[in-house]
């Protein structure tokens, strides 16, 4: 028997198909395998029994391995895999939270969304050390969550993140009652993303397949999106440099796109768009005309804000070498889409498990450029609304060969029994992952959601090592988590 | 420079001039219109409400529930529920929130504001709030952040979001209110000077929302402590949240 069994995104396979080993040979394969970890999480067995999941992204081959291992019992605690590969160091986090099985030797175990009152902040001591504490409530109007910062001075020595404030039991509720609205409303900011996901993986359970129309408004919103908070983040990041100009630019052309989308769907984030079966709404000649041109201007105004802020010597002395995480590190730690991209790590599951439309509607991969600071990330955004503006208008034309489509078909049928489905989907942030399982009924038995921030959060307790504590706030808007998506 | 001052002068003035009266894109899925047509499936429609803000008897739609999905426009297959593009919301009593029958835009916006002097006269000319979001989504708050760019400038009317409760005049809480973010949500509150305000922002806060269901909330604050707007909206607009303060602190309609 092998170790693995090998699927592909958006496709059902057989519960009773993925091997299932002995923790030991599991640990073993992962680390001969030495891949990419996208899924690793535990479902009650009866009886009091653990089985642990594990999903490895193969990249290069746009193939996903699936494994599973059985903990008895009695068996409670198997020896970690974070110390092999550090990758895995919140995937275990989280696997011991929910189950009790202890992952030994695990070097940094502490609480990842639960037991808050309990949380082991990594201590310092010795002259002019001091902590700094902020949250749960921010200064802004941001989602909450906990910073410990270790100083030395002004240096940030270590940056501690405790989250789980934002936590709604989003995973159990999906078991319970899957709607394309609670996916929609997991992490408010990746609307598409989320929705997209869920679909997907939904329409895989039960074998529909949807109209290339349907597709094709899917993925233009998915680019819309992005484009939408790429530039917002942009004024962001200007905002906390005191570069006013930029935020102001920036915060009237996000709107523009917005309300395009608000245009297309109803809500100016694309909610109640996705629907499982394909979308809701249809997009006329009329609406794709003012589109073009509203994403015209939007490029423009882009542009021109970007390579103004570029050549401001005052803007690049804040943004270069602040908050670098190197390709090194950003490897080690699993970290995923933008945030790996700036850091010379080309994961962007678009190219990696390319859908038909990419190849047909010539859609490259372009090179990417990074070292890691905030001036990466800055400029990756700034390439990638060039991109997504790009991609869209490649869109909007491939809808004119697919009018008389349906955008919607019927998804009233049951699904699979005994199915395991892996969606993912790049979002702004990277890949949204949602796994889904049945049981010999076809309900839903288990609901898994990885968002990109949840591999994220610790590069930005890496990217403000040995930063002044007052770039923190530039730190964080340069890479912009999500703390709905991570808490669930 | 240059280039500075070029952008600046090709982005024009960007500023909404008349925020009560902005106009509204007739795709936005607003005030809900109920019908009672013949022939409509009326379990069809509940049936696809995924917050059960739809009630069949009496015919009713809580908008303190109602995710504006628009799921029941398009069960309903005789156009017993319309979505308008109005978006003046908000109410001052969570009961208002309730719309039923034939009820216009119009009737709901002349009584939806309880209007109260004494709040008048001292938050007309300026309300700092400090925002809690207890679980939100990321979405209201995206929407609130909206509130203050060059579009919307809510600043203009006095109004801003502040970083410190012991700045503010009100807290303007999202999401759900997790269990994990009950207390200091609470604390929070207390750091507020009196008198101050409380305004529900977006449907989780105002009734739980799609998360109504969640083993993971605990919304004994609501019972607590009184709570002057209720916004909804999923998330809401930034029109819906400026006029809506506006009408409380203002009287302006």
């Amino acid at each position: 028997m092998t170790n693995w069994i090998r699927t592909t995104n958006n496709t059902k396979i057989n519960l009773n198909d993925i091997p299932t080993l002995k923790i030991r040979e599991l640990r073993a394969a992962i680390i001969e395998e030495k891949k990419r970890p996208i899924g690793f999480f535990g479902k009650d067995w009866g009886e009091g029994r653990v089985k642990l999941f594990c999903i490895l992204a193969d990249d290069k081959n746009s193939q996903l391995l699936v494994s599973s291992a059985l903990f008895d019992a009695n068996e409670k605690t198997y020896e970690c895999i974070t110390n092999e590969i550090p990758a895995f160091h919140i995937f275990e986090r989280e696997f011991y939270e929910n189950f009790g099985i202890k992952p030994l030797n695990h070097p940094w175990l502490k609480p990842v969304r639960k037991n808050q009152k309990e949380y082991p902040f990594f201590e310092m001591d010795g002259e002019e050390v001091h902590q700094v504490a902020v949250g749960p409530i921010h200064a802004g109007v941001i989602e909450p969550g906990h910073f410990r910062f270790m100083c030395h001075g002004e240096t940030v020595y270590h940056l501690e993140i405790m989250l789980g404030y934002q936590n709604r039991g989003v995973e159990a509720l999906m078991v319970k009652k899957p709607s394309n609205q609670l996916a929609e409303s997991i992490c408010g900011d990746s609307v598409i993303a989320y929705n997209s996901a869920y679909s997907q993986v939904m329409e895989a359970l039960k074998d529909i397949h949807i109209s290339d129309k349907a597709q094709l408004i899917r993925k233009l919103a998915l680019e819309m999106e992005r484009a939408a908070i790429h530039i917002g983040d942009l004024g962001a990041i200007a905002g906390d440099i005191a570069y006013l100009m930029g935020a102001s630019v920036f915060g009237a052309t996000r709107t523009l796109v917005i309300n395009t989308m608000l245009e297309f769907s109803g809500s100016r984030f694309g909610r109640g768009l996705i629907n499982v079966g394909g979308v809701n709404f249809d997009l006329d000649k009329e609406t794709i005309k003012r589109a073009k041109q509203t994403l015209l201007k939007v490029e423009k105004d882009v542009v021109r804000m970007c390579e103004t802020m570029l050549k401001n010597t005052s803007v690049m002395s804040r943004l270069e070498k602040t908050g670098t995480v190197s390709t090194e590190r950003a490897q080690e730690t699993g970290l995923v889409g933008m945030a790996a991209k700036a850091s010379g790590l080309d994961l962007d599951s678009r190219f990696d498990f390319p859908d038909k439309w990419m190849q047909k509607l010539d859609i490259v991969r372009t090179p990417i450029q990074g070292s890691g600071d905030v001036n990466s990330r800055f400029k990756l955004r700034y390439k990638e609304i060039k991109e997504s503006i790009s991609m869209i208008k490649k869109f909007f034309l491939e809808l004119e060969n697919h009018q008389n489509e349906p955008i919607l078909v019927d998804s009233n049928v049951p699904c699979a029994k005994d199915a395991f489905a892996i969606s993912i989907v790049e979002g702004w942030r990277g890949e949204v992952v949602h796994v889904a399982l049945t049981d010999w009924e076809g309900k839903l038995s288990e609901y898994k959601i990885k968002d990109p921030s949840f591999n994220n959060w610790y590069g930005l307790a890496l990217a403000v090592r040995n930063n002044g504590i007052s770039d923190f706030p530039l730190c964080n808007k340069s890479f912009n988590l999500s703390y709905a998506g991570n808490d669930l | 420079m240059f280039d500075t001052l070029k952008s600046r002068i090709y982005q024009g003035k960007q500023f909404i001039k008349d925020i009560p009266n902005a106009p509204m894109r007739e795709q936005f899925r607003g005030f809900p219109i109920i019908k009672d047509t013949e022939g409509e499936n009326w379990q069809n429609c509940a049936k696809a409400c995924p917050t059960g803000a739809l009630k069949l008897n009496p015919l009713s739609i809580d908008m303190g529930k109602c995710t504006f999905c628009g799921a029941c426009q398009n069960a309903c297959k005789n156009r017993g529920i319309t979505f308008s593009n109005f978006y003046k919301l908000t109410a001052s009593k969570r009961e208002n929130l309730i719309i039923t029958e034939d009820m216009s835009a119009e009737e709901f916006e002349k009584t939806a504001i309880e209007v109260k002097k004494e709040i008048i006269s001292i938050f007309s000319k300026s309300l700092k709030l400090r925002q809690v979001s207890a679980a939100g989504c990321n979405g209201c708050e995206m929407e609130l952040n909206a509130c203050s760019n060059v579009n919307f400038d809510m600043g203009r009317f006095g109004i801003d979001f502040v970083a410190s409760p012991r700045h503010a005049d009100g807290i303007v809480i999202t999401g759900p209110i997790s269990k994990n973010m009950a207390f200091a949500l609470e604390d929070c509150y207390k750091s507020v000077p009196n008198p101050k305000l409380v305004i529900l922002c977006g449907a989780c806060a105002i009734s739980g929302g799609i998360f109504t269901n969640s083993t993971e909330i605990d919304r004994e604050f609501l019972e607590k402590y009184p709570i002057d707007l209720y916004i909804p909206g999923c998330p809401v607009h930034p029109l819906t949240f400026i006029n809506g303060i506006l009408g409380y602190i203002r009287n302006k309609h």
